[in-house]
């Protein structure tokens, strides 16, 4: 299969006037095109830092990135960063949210807006087009975040804690929705996340990684006997089975 | 989205004729302080307790304002808010570059932060007659003293806006590879929008005090230097009037830079506050 994303020895050091923290420290992986990745670990174990050296916020101290084989620096439009928070802009409809990263890379072109008008209607904002981020519940507004990601038709997603900020019932059902969206559009993903649950439904691998700084502990590759929709897969019976071994590593 | 149901109840009727009242109480209340102390001194001047030569009196003041165009008042009123309004204006766009290009350069923020800081307290008003001496006795000085006064407030506030502005917005701008210039005319500028009116709603009150402030210095015109002119030859229904002229003036002025806001804020959708 082709490879998307590859990560070679990747370590970070930040500096600050307080000293030098090693945040990340070789970290090597590889991600195929369609495939779905979580990355889990302790708090503070870098796991943003990661996303952030992939889409290229970040600096890396030592190592090399490659998307499409071709070595990351700096900024870079094939990739789309989902954040923790949704960040609409409050003083922008909807609609004009959606639209912001296409405005940003001037890509506000036909075929591009005609696909963002069906993610619209597949993803049930039609109505709330041009409402405000303040009139939409938690859900509404994670999927239209995640319409604004998808609207540039990225070639890699990054998705960082994007679910934390919804409650359970609301989190279960984006989470479907998302799975399903990314498999249709056949997106390559990352997911960062402290949920194990939520990384067993939803990823084709998971990453553990140990407290900082992190280090790769254990690739688990999940097999679900081809069942990839989240909400079945929490009824598997392989799912506690895989829990168990993750929570395992994790605490461990 | 889902609208809240109003239910006409027998409380909520209630609820609504108590509020009204006590809005109507208020309102009527300072009404009756305001044309109580209009009797009182009108009648004190008329019985001779109070000189009006010196203290003046309502009608005294009716007067003057009946003969606005002749007396001149209306001329001085016109230059007033012409320096005002210009002052005003030039220093809410230096204001606005200012601040903008000490956001885009960190270095530049950091040397000029103990400037900004130390010219921020000083008050400006004793610069009057350094400004008369660069600037020349006139209208120049005037609007310089306008400016000088307002400027530095619209950049410090404006700054720690631009500064205080979510990372995480940034950040979101950043993931879809956003430029300088972009985050800033996208991000920045637009949540800062409630920061820049509510400075300059301080700010055309501190122009119109800079006005004043140089008019009283130099002037030959406006409504300061006929304030200073009134006291000297004691014309002191000139003074009263123009005072009274002068808090009229605030209040519209304020009155219209809220008015701008809410048109500006409309027509570029801006629903809600930072
Ligand atoms: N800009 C920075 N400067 C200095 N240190 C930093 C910076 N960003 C992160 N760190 C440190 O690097 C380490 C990893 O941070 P990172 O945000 O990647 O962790 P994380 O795994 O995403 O944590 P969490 O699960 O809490 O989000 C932390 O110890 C953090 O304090
Ligand atoms: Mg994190």
């Amino acid at each position: 299969m082709d490879e998307v994303l590859k990560l070679e020895h990747i370590v970070k050091k930040y500096q600050s006037d307080n000293g030098e923290v090693l945040s990340v420290d070789d970290v090597s992986f590889n991600l195929k095109q369609g495939e779905f990745l979580s990355i889990i670990g302790p708090s503070g174990c870098g796991k943003s830092t990661i996303l952030s050296i992939i889409a290229g916020i970040e600096k890396a101290t030592h190592g090399k990135v490659y998307i499409d084989n071709e070595e990351v620096d700096g900024l870079n439009s094939k990739v789309a960063y989902m954040l923790q928070n949704d960040n609409l802009l409050e003083w922008r409809n909807v609609y004009k949210n959606i639209i912001l990263g296409l405005e940003i890379q001037n890509k506000c072109k036909k075929e591009n807006l005609e696909y963002v008008d069906r993610l619209i209607k597949t993803y049930g904002l039609e109505e709330f087009k041009m409402s405000y981020p303040s009139q939409l519940s938690g859900g509404m507004k994670q999927r239209a975040a995640l319409i604004r990601t998808l609207a540039i038709k990225p070639e890699l997603l990054l998705l960082d804690e994007a679910f934390s900020a919804l409650d359970y019932q609301t989190r279960l059902q984006v989470t479907n929705d998302v799975r399903e969206i990314l498999k249709k559009e056949n997106k390559s993903t990352i997911m960062v996340t402290h949920d194990i649950p939520e990384s067993i439904s939803m990823s084709d691998r998971v990453i553990v990684l140990s407290s900082r700084p992190g280090k790769i502990k254990d690739i688990h590759t999940l097999d679900f006997d081809g069942c990839d929709n989240p909400l079945k897969r929490r009824a598997h019976p392989k799912f506690t089975k895989y829990f168990d071994i993750l929570w395992g590593e994790m605490i461990g | 989205m889902d609208k809240v149901e109003i239910i006409e109840s027998e409380e909520r009727r209630r609820y609504l004729t108590k509020k009204r009242n006590k809005k109507i109480a208020i309102r009527s209340t300072q009404i009756l302080i305001l044309i109580a102390l209009i009797a009182v001194w009108e009648i004190f001047a008329d019985l001779g307790i109070i000189d009006a030569f010196i203290m003046s009196s309502p009608s005294r003041i009716l007067d003057t304002f009946a003969h606005l165009s002749s007396n001149g008042l209306l001329h001085h009123l016109e230059v007033t808010l012409y320096e005002t309004l210009v002052g005003f204006g030039l220093g809410v766009i230096f204001g606005i570059i200012i601040a903008t290009i000490l956001w885009w350069s960190p270095f530049l923020t950091a040397v000029f932060e103990p400037y900004l800081v130390v010219l921020n307290s000083l008050p400006k008003i004793a610069l009057g007659p350094v400004i008369i001496i660069w600037m020349g006795a006139g209208t120049g000085a005037i609007i310089f003293m306008a400016i000088a006064i307002s400027l530095i407030v619209t950049v410090m506030e404006l700054l720690n806006g631009f500064h205080a502005t979510n990372k995480n917005k940034i950040k979101m701008a950043q993931t879809f590879s956003a430029t300088r210039s972009q985050i800033f005319f996208k991000i920045v500028f637009p949540s800062n929008l409630s920061t820049l009116f509510n400075s300059m709603k301080v700010n055309i009150g501190l122009s119109l005090v800079g006005v004043i402030a140089g008019e009283f210095l130099v002037s030959k015109a406006g409504l300061g230097y006929l304030i200073v002119y009134g006291g000297q030859v004691f014309k002191l229904d000139l003074v009263m009037a123009s005072v009274i002229i002068l808090a009229l003036v605030a209040a519209l002025l304020y009155g219209a830079v809220e008015l701008l806001e809410n048109i500006v804020i409309r027509s570029i959708n801006h629903t809600s506050k930072k």
